[in-house]
């Protein structure tokens, strides 16, 4: 332990030269970022105080956009929508991937080869993960309804929803379970024998140990489970189409259809302008507020 | 060592930056043709190969996937790769490019070539005409929507297809204590339900309440007509028509066919291209028990029960920055072609043209080609596809009102109100 206590901590007298390369280094990561995300977001805040329709050149039109922004009634909607699905999809899938990845993270060969199965939907591309889905939820030609009166799941408001949550959850539990499966394997068996020899029971350990040892990796797994939920929208869109009617239209589903399939680029600008904000807001948040930012040990004190 | 450092970086942005402009496409030595790629483009592929044989310039077809056909013509069309002659749906669907004259105004031709111009059925031209000028030429068969019915089923239980609404509303119940769905419907694509929409509000209003709101007036919506249309459509929501499942049944990938072909359905309102839809998927069910009739009459309603709606047809348009001009122009002169409307027959179209009659013995189903053209021909007014004649912006979101009245989740007073109010 001493000797890598020691190395850890630079000698300062053989300079910074040795250690940071120049900026310059930086170039290539600053350039693609510049073009493929400052840039187009510069273009998007613009695009989004004028009316265009695809063709010609935008016409400038103020504040017009989000006026209406703020009085439709479907983006409201999809606000609502939006951090509903958000919120039951990190109450679905944090607690099944932080047990299932601590059971995986076990050295047993059985929890190995269950894992490597499990993780299979991984593999999938969202596009196929979705027409899956759909095909077999089908009520009249798919295989759930050949075998007797199956329920329109799709075709109900509150069941389309519902079904989304599930779907994102069957494609997203098998990542954040890795994840967690990473980190349990990181805590100290140490910690867990002084527990035994304390007298602690199995849940006791888990609670008092395994949770507090993962809080850095919840809020990893909470960061991009919040965030990726809210830009979400290929499941949407395959699955549902936004529907029945408006019943599934979250916030990028609504952009992506005022875009391209009513060519109002402002307003499916000032649409995604609201999504970039919230999203960044958000994840700022919740990094802040878990003490992520700070990067505090879990180890303090070993 | 820092000049080979910014060396490094600097060829690397080099080589990034012109990957960026490497970016695009299209082949400028050849004429781009742009096609809805579906069973029916064999006509226009053997059109480009008979232009070719006498052009010094070659032609090409690029068939695009019909699902992304219209988001990729409107996207490119914001480009400099713009196509030089491409397939659309006139009215609406085009009335944006030519208000950032993409278009290539076609008046010229069709004043030094009369005969070409009055090949055509007039009520047909029309739709590709915009403030008064000629955008496209026809280039494919009619496709009017038909009330398509399962022959079997119908003797089965004894009826006959319905000629008025209440004959309808008599088979719905009729049908449902049998435990049949009445109606095919591929609720999942919601223009299929727009299908039932255009033609009630026809039948009960006739053609001036669609072309009140086509105008740009949106009060049109209140006109009692569409209330009393959308009122029908709660009536055969709640009767069950449509059965229970029809959100969630999908037309483009062939489950509402197959529930008319097996029987499941009775009836299915839809283009006419249902017939070779079946003809290519139960081809025994299209030749023996596939029926057809018009939309039943509606016996109060104001509009003229001849009127038809659907597709008159798809046209070609020539953009005018195209160094092809000329050459389109002559292309698009091959649509009349005795070779052109025999190849459209022997695909079981029924074509535009004015002689078609002469023609039509030859097609698969004479019969059927008949009937099409004769109720296409005798139609006083035929109604372009709701969300082809208005422009994107609205159709986009009145598709997604249709969906909500189907599905119960607003009321017909509330679908007329929300249209009427759309900014």
């Amino acid at each position: 332990m001493s000797v890598t206590a020691t190395r850890r901590t630079p000698p300062e007298s053989s300079g910074s030269r040795v250690g940071r390369p120049g900026a310059v280094w930086t170039l290539p990561a600053l350039l693609f970022f510049g073009v493929f995300a400052v840039l187009p977001m510069g273009l998007v805040g613009y695009l989004s105080l004028t009316a265009w329709d695809g063709l010609g050149s935008p016409s400038f039109v103020g504040a017009r956009n989000w006026e209406r922004l703020l009085g439709d009634p479907v983006m409201h909607q999809a606000m609502g929508l939006s951090v509903a699905l958000t919120t039951l999809s990190w109450l679905v899938q944090t607690p099944i991937s932080l047990l299932l990845g601590v059971w995986a993270s076990g050295p047993q060969r059985n929890r190995a080869i269950l894992s490597a199965i499990f993780f299979v939907p991984l593999l999938l591309s969202t596009a196929a993960i979705a027409i899956l889905w759909r095909a077999l939820l089908q009520p009249d030609f798919g295989p759930l309804g050949r075998l007797g009166a199956f329920p329109d799941l799709l075709g109900g408001s509150t069941t389309a929803f519902l079904v989304i949550v599930f779907v994102t959850a069957w494609q997203f539990i098998p990542l954040h379970t890795l994840l967690y499966q990473g980190g349990a394997r990181q805590i100290p068996v140490s910690l867990y024998q002084a527990a035994e020899i304390d007298g602690a029971s199995r849940f006791g350990a888990f609670w008092h140990i395994t949770l507090p040892q993962l809080r850095n990796t919840i809020t990893t797994s909470s960061v991009l489970m919040v965030v990726g939920t809210l830009t979400y929208f290929e499941t949407v869109l395959i699955l549902t189409g936004g529907g029945p009617g408006t019943a599934t239209t979250i916030v990028p589903y609504l952009m992506y259809e005022s875009g391209f399939e009513g060519w109002e680029m402002g307003y499916a600008s000032a649409v995604a302008c609201t999504l970039v904000v919230v999203a960044t807001a958000v994840s700022l948040a919740m990094v802040r507020f878990t003490g992520f930012g700070a990067m505090r040990s879990t180890r303090e004190g070993m | 060592m820092t000049t080979l450092r910014t060396g490094a970086a600097g060829a690397l942005a080099v080589t990034l930056a012109t990957a960026l402009t490497a970016c695009g496409g299209g082949d400028d030595s050849q004429m781009q043709v742009w096609m809805y790629q579906d069973s029916l483009a064999v006509v226009q592929k053997d059109a480009v190969e008979r232009f070719n044989e006498d052009s010094e310039i070659e032609a090409v077809v690029n068939e695009v996937p019909g699902d992304s056909y219209e988001d990729r013509v409107r996207t490119v069309m914001g480009s400099n790769d713009q196509p030089d002659v491409f397939f659309n749906w006139g009215a609406g669907n085009i009335r944006p490019y030519v208000d950032e004259e993409i278009l290539l105004p076609l008046d010229d031709l069709m004043e030094s070539e009369p005969e070409f111009a009055d090949s055509f059925i007039p009520s047909i031209m029309e739709a590709a005409e915009i403030d008064g000028t000629q955008y496209g030429v026809p280039l494919r068969g009619t496709q009017p929507v038909l009330l398509f019915y399962n022959e079997a089923v119908f003797e089965d239980v004894g009826v006959e297809p319905p000629e008025t609404w209440e004959d309808l509303l008599g088979l719905v119940d009729t049908f449902t204590e049998e435990g049949i769905t009445p109606f095919a419907l591929g609720g999942s694509e919601t223009w299929t339900m727009q299908m039932w929409l255009q033609y009630l509000v026809d039948r009960e209003g006739g053609a001036e309440v669609f072309n009140r709101i086509e105008a740009g007036d949106p009060e049109g919506w209140r006109d009692p007509a569409m209330l009393r249309a959308a009122e029908h459509v709660s009536e055969l929501v709640d009767r069950g028509a449509f059965g229970d499942n029809f959100a969630s049944v999908s037309f483009t990938e062939g489950a509402a066919s197959t529930l008319l072909s097996e029987g499941e359905a009775a009836m299915h309102l839809m283009g006419s291209w249902e017939y070779s839809t079946h003809l290519d998927q139960a081809p025994d069910f299209a030749e023996n028990d596939l029926g057809y009739a018009p939309f039943p009459e509606m016996p109060e309603g104001e509009g003229d029960p001849a009127n038809v709606t659907g597709n008159p047809t798809n046209y070609f348009s020539v953009t005018a920055d195209s160094e092809y001009t000329e050459e389109a122009t002559e292309f698009l002169q091959m649509t009349d072609d005795d070779a052109y409307v025999q190849d459209m027959v022997d695909n079981g179209e029924v074509p535009t043209t004015t002689d078609a009659e002469e023609y039509l013995d030859d097609s698969p189903n004479p019969e059927f080609a008949t009937f099409q053209y004769e109720l296409v021909q005798n139609a006083p007014h035929f109604q372009l596809s709701w969300d082809q004649a208005l422009e994107p912006e609205v159709s986009t979101a009145m598709l997604n009102e249709i969906e909500r009245l189907f599905t119960e989740q607003i009321t017909p007073e509330e679908f007329v109100e929300l249209m009427a109010e759309k900014p």
